[in-house]
């Protein structure tokens, strides 16, 4: 490895700018799981009898169920004992509220992360954002104004009381309780997370935001996440995630449920920095999260676009089912593993309806001693006449002491489909290297340069102000991470 | 301006350059032939600080600043310039902005205000000119896909943009047309003046037409074994470098 290699390497595995802890009182469940857990846990929402039975079904079907091993990861078995599945922070415990009752030092947290809460300190409120502290929904803000655009938008939690016949018509339609170990267990025991319902017709005025983040200690976090959009709707929904430093790892199973109906269109791009762990890969999070969408209607499009910096470990698939004719679905991922960090990451694309159209473009950098792994799956069911498929898989070394591997399956049941393929695997050069320092940049600019434009492709279908973002945070990690 | 004495170098531990001296004054342009292997493009690189390039013994200054001490974005902000034999790509960075973060990180550096996005932007599209480059490439990745005649016109480009004291050209003249070779030439000679040198490696004296060499030097075994004015050129044109090197012998 060149020493400019190495320089980077060091910086990469040093600065995370999320890291600190919030001092707050919490109300939390002592750890452990079973039936009083998921119990408890609805109590404390005050949900209906209808919500506790379909937690406690799901929870019934987890405990036969035993975690995958298949993902090329390897950590320490999660003892599921230890955890704790509900931690609110004093008083904010049953749903938002204004901002005067938010706890002062969450607020603060809030400006630290640069997502202040007070709409008119947003950009000309562009944006609406639905902050999620450990297990409850903090803020939303901009309701009224999406509101008179018939937009719904609100922590689940809230979605279970005010319109239960949407939750009840799509929750677990798309990702069912039994689909997978984690999916299962968030199912029974998830806390809250964001709830978008737009109605026929509606383009939603605003771009739509949740923030995640965890604080508490030993504490899961199980967020659930919903989105509609009806007939000839469309919406662009993004959400981002930190934790604090600790060097225990924290869990996070998410579950994110899009459904497009006829015409409508989901653009959900995700910008994920869970805390990674330290240099010999001592805590961070275990990101192990099911997203899927359904293009249930025709000329529905679904588009994934994700920037993975963070956690420990990710195990995540974001996935289109392409149930509609000339439905589309799309996956734009970026994955930078640097430290000790594990990523197997990648997308499904299910093609059952006729001429229905898929775009994988997965983007991998590693760095240090990290192993960044693509896994996708293609399949064309026999119905799905005229399917198509391009795939685009690119990963990027820096250093020679990462790992990168590439696991494309394609099952194909239809011989009209029409499956591409492209694959390719660079190094961060030694010679590009000294050309950008030859003309002055230092190693960390010059890396943080290549891997963008490496990542350009991706960054691309990223809403403006959070491809900028996202770019930053590239840079970020990456300080450090040439040697 | 650069002083390089008893220079010595070694590429995975063999010895490339074996004591080589040279002095380029301000406002000089010095021409460097040599046979193939002679350690020409060694040179270059060492001077740049590139890696796996490393100097045993001497010294090479720019304006009184050891260069061999320093970091190679650092000699860049000290003045130097190469223009590579082989230039890279850099896929997906678009050339403006890796022109705009180098213009930046030198005049930063240099303790010079860089210019505002206008002015910047104004200044690449006229440096383009120059080189009868069409602006579309400020938008194309770094040498992507570019021809090679045309990554060598981006390599003046970038030396017009960063300003330097010393501009090191190694074999800039190979590959290009008869056109191109103008444009090259017309850029260093544009660039030519009292507080700038040149280092000009090249193999033919047809690039020597165009640029017009104060001094001309030839390298071989890693030694400067002769040095005349431009008419040493033509000689070596003639006659080749065996005769020089039986003269040495
Ligand atoms: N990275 C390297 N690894 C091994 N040997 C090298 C390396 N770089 C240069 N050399 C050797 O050093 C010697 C000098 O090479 P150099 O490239 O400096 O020659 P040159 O004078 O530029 O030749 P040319 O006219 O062909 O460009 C050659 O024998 C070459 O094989
Ligand atoms: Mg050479």
């Amino acid at each position: 490895m060149s020493e400019s290699v190495e320089r980077i390497n060091e910086r990469l595995a040093s600065d995370y700018e999320a890291g600190f802890v919030t001092d707050v009182e919490n109300d939390s469940l002592p750890p452990g799981l079973d039936e009083d857990t998921v119990r408890a846990i609805s109590a404390r929402k005050n949900e209906p009898e209808w919500l506790l039975e379909w937690r406690l079904k799901a929870f019934a079907k987890w405990k036969t169920l035993t975690e995958p091993e298949w993902a090329h990861v390897s950590y320490q078995k999660i003892d599921f004992q230890a955890l704790s599945y509900y931690s609110a922070p004093k008083g904010q415990g049953d749903g938002p509220k204004s901002l005067d009752e938010v706890d002062p030092e969450i607020l603060r947290t809030y400006e630290k992360l640069g997502i202040p809460l007070h709409e008119q300190k947003r950009l000309a409120g562009v944006v609406a954002v639905d902050v999620v502290f450990d297990s409850v929904s903090i803020h939303t803000t901009f309701k009224d104004k999406l509101a008179e655009a018939g937009v719904i938008f609100c922590p689940i939690s809230e979605a279970v009381k005010d319109h239960p016949e949407l939750v009840k018509k799509y929750l677990g339609t798309v990702v069912p309780i039994s689909d997978n170990f984690y999916a299962c267990l968030n199912s029974a025991v998830f806390s809250d997370g964001s709830f978008v319902f737009i109605p026929k017709g509606v383009t939603c005025p605003m771009e739509l935001s949740t923030y995640f983040r965890i604080n508490a200690m030993n504490t899961g976090q199980f967020e659930r996440t919903l989105i509609i959009a009806e007939e000839g709707a469309s919406v662009s929904y993004l959400e981002g995630c930190t934790a604090p430093m600790r060097d225990e790892n924290q869990l996070h199973a998410a579950v994110v449920e899009l459904i497009a109906l006829d015409d409508a269109k989901i653009k959900y791009s995700t910008v994920q920095n869970w805390y990674m762990g330290d240099e010999e890969g001592r805590g961070g999070v275990y990101n192990f999260v099911t997203k899927r969408g359904l293009c249930k209607g025709r000329n529905s499009h679904i588009s994934w676009t994700q920037v993975e910096t963070g956690s420990a470990i990710t195990w995540k698939y974001p996935s289109v089912v392409l149930r509609g004719d000339n439905s589309i679905g799309e996956f734009y991922s970026v994955a930078l593993t640097r430290g000790r960090q594990q990523a197997d990451t990648g997308t499904k694309m299910i093609h059952m309806g006729k001429n229905t159209r898929s775009t994988i473009i997965s983007k991998g950098i590693s760095a240090a001693r990290s192993e960044n792994c693509y896994r996708g799956l293609v399949r064309v069911a026999p119905t799905a006449e005229g399917a198509r498929n391009f795939t685009q898989c690119d990963s990027l070394l820096i250093g020679d002491t990462c790992g990168a591997h590439t696991f494309p399956y394609i099952e194909s049941r239809n011989n009209s489909a029409v499956i591409e393929h492209e694959a390719s695997t660079s190094k961060v050069s030694d010679d590009q290297l000294f050309l950008c320092q030859q003309r002055g940049l230092d190693p960390e600019k010059a890396v943080s340069m290549i891997v963008n434009g490496f990542c350009k492709e991706v960054f691309r279908e990223l809403p403006m102000e959070f491809a900028v973002e996202a770019g930053k945070l590239l840079e970020i990690s990456l300080e450090g991470s040439v040697g | 301006m650069l002083s390089i004495e008893n220079l010595q170098a070694s590429v995975d531990e063999k010895a490339i350059l074996k004591g080589l001296n040279l002095s380029v004054g301000a406002g000089e342009v010095h021409a460097i032939m040599g046979p193939n292997g002679a350690g020409k493009s060694t040179l270059s690189n060492v001077m740049g600080g590139r890696p796996g390039y490393e100097a045993t013994g001497g010294s090479v200054t720019l304006d009184g600043v050891n260069l061999l001490e320093l970091e190679p974005e650092e000699r860049a902000y000290a003045g130097l310039f190469l223009a590579f034999q082989y230039p890279v790509e850099l896929p997906g960075v678009s050339n403006m902005e890796f022109l705009k973060a180098a213009v930046e990180a030198n005049c930063e550096n240099r303790g010079v205000e860089a210019p505002n996005t206008p002015a910047f932007l104004k200044a690449a599209r006229e440096a383009c000119a120059q080189v009868n480059l069409n602006p579309d490439f400020l938008k194309r990745g770094v040498n992507e896909g570019f021809s090679g005649g045309e990554r060598k016109r981006n390599e003046i480009l970038q030396m017009i943009m960063l300003q330097p004291k010393l501009c090191v050209l190694d074999e800039t003249d190979s590959g290009l047309d008869i056109d191109a070779l103008q444009v090259v030439a017309d850029g260093v000679n544009s660039m030519r003046s009292d507080d700038r040198g040149f280092v000009v490696i090249t193999h033919y004296q047809r690039l020597l037409d165009y640029i017009v060499p104060d001094f001309v030097h030839v390298l071989s075994d890693g030694k400067i074994i002769k040095s005349g004015g431009s008419e040493l050129a033509l000689e070596l044109e003639k006659n080749g470098y065996g005769w020089i090197e039986q003269e040495v012998a």
